[in-house]
């Protein structure tokens, strides 16, 4: 089953459209990434699937219905967002507690389990808490609800490694035993990579891509070697980035099957692309294009 | 810990395999459970499941349904050929460009193996 289904999904506030015409669909039982940079759609689309704002245009089903005054689907959906406030007077104890009604898997072993590991002091009031014991009120809430859907949206602000690298344990460990789908919204995309198995870049409220995170291993290469050899490889191809030192050439292509052979072939050192850099090509590329749709996003060599 | 230059799911099969190559997993022994490996190597259980699934593919693991993942008989074997035919393309052959990028002939080669071999 697909848990999320969107077509043509847009919201459009005077000045800007946040988000336009994205069609997307997520499986259910999978950790999800939704990557793009600061202002490219996701909160709002995580507003969207969960009821929060309305859609200026499209449609779309969460857990197989209509999010939009649901009360059946919200049940079942737990959203973290970024920079969540609560009442002041109010103390991690008290926001733990509704959080517990309000959540019909709640598992309070886990939110206990959680609280101590993160330290979380829950009777000191809300508005003494740091901003990453804030967060951490979102990680245990977000995890212990076990929702069938569940979106974080950038849930670790504040954080430090070592907390960050506790929520990732607690996910897996959690997400293997409980699956449910998972929509992790993030700006360390080094760090999640490896634990996401689908993929969606939103940029400028447009679907840059969607794909298996599997598939994207290859959706890219890197080539390196002498400026000529390089141009020669590249001609004909997409280029996301080229950089140039003296003699010597390195480029991010979208790669097809053979290429990375070719590249071999071709005297060049071929090497892997990771999801953040791909990400960053991807956007900027799409920024350059954007900017002036005629240039291509190469450099000219410089030797 | 895992070689970044191949799919993930590729990157795990490829140290079970090295775990059956060394000894570690014997054959007919267990191997660790999909979530498990997916914890310790903190990746997604799904990855680790393909994984899983190139090595039973290909007859290395058997699954026994409800009990977990075994060692094949003959897996050790198995691997050892399969790798072995793959040595030559990826190890003598950058071994030899770099070699000859140097001006190091395969004589001279051939004389650093042995001195290698005799520390």
């Amino acid at each position: 089953m697909t848990a999320i289904v969107t077509q043509g999904l847009s919201k459009h506030y005077p000045e800007v459209r946040a988000l336009d015409g994205v069609s997307i669909e997520l499986e259910e039982h999978r950790i999800h990434g939704l990557l793009g940079r600061n202002g490219a759609g996701k909160t709002t689309l995580m507003q969207l699937l969960t009821g929060q704002v309305f859609a200026t245009a499209g449609s779309m089903q969460v857990l197989g219905a209509s999010p939009v005054e649901n009360a059946d689907v919200l049940s079942q959906t737990c959203f973290i967002q970024e920079s969540q406030r609560y009442p002041d007077t109010f103390r991690p104890i008290d926001v733990l507690r509704i959080a517990a009604g309000a959540y019909p898997n709640w598992e309070q072993a886990l939110a206990d389990q959680l609280v101590d590991d993160f330290r979380l002091p829950v009777k000191r009031t809300i508005k003494k808490l740091s901003r990453g014991q804030l967060s951490a009120i979102g990680i245990v809430i977000g995890l212990a609800s076990r929702a069938p859907l569940t979106f974080f949206d950038e849930p670790y602000l504040g954080l430090d490694a070592v907390a960050r690298r506790m929520f990732y344990d607690y996910l897996l460990a959690d997400f293997s035993q409980h699956p449910r789908t998972i929509v992790l919204s993030t700006h360390h995309i080094d760090e999640v990579a490896n634990l996401l198995e689908h993929v969606v870049i939103l940029d400028q409220g447009r679907v840059l891509l969607d794909a298996d995170t599997d598939e994207l291993q290859h959706a890219a290469i890197g080539v390196s070697g002498r400026a000529a050899d390089v141009d020669a490889f590249l001609a004909g191809r997409e280029v996301l980035e080229r950089t140039a030192l003296g003699s010597l050439a390195s480029a991010t292509v979208t790669a097809h099957d053979g290429d990375e052979r070719a590249a071999r072939d071709a005297g060049l050192d071929v090497s892997p692309v990771s999801l953040q850099a791909l990400f960053v090509h991807l956007t900027t590329a799409s920024a350059a294009g954007a900017a002036s749709p005629t240039a291509p996003a190469t450099d000219v060599a410089t030797n | 810990m895992l070689d970044d230059s191949k799919p993930l799911f590729v990157a795990v099969a490829e140290q079970i395999e090295d775990g059956i190559l060394d000894g570690t997993y014997a054959e007919e022994d267990p191997v660790p459970s999909t979530n498990e490996l997916a914890a310790f190597l903190r990746i997604n259980p799904a990855t680790a499941g393909k994984g899983f699934n190139l090595l039973v593919d290909a007859g290395v693991l058997i699954k026994r349904r409800g009990i977990g993942m075994f060692v094949a008989p003959g897996a050790r074997e198995a691997l050892r050929q399969r790798r072995r035919s793959a040595f030559q393309d990826q190890f003598i052959a950058p071994l030899l460009r770099e070699a000859a990028q140097l001006g190091i002939t395969a004589e001279d080669l051939a004389d650093m193996i042995t001195k290698e071999v005799a520390r």
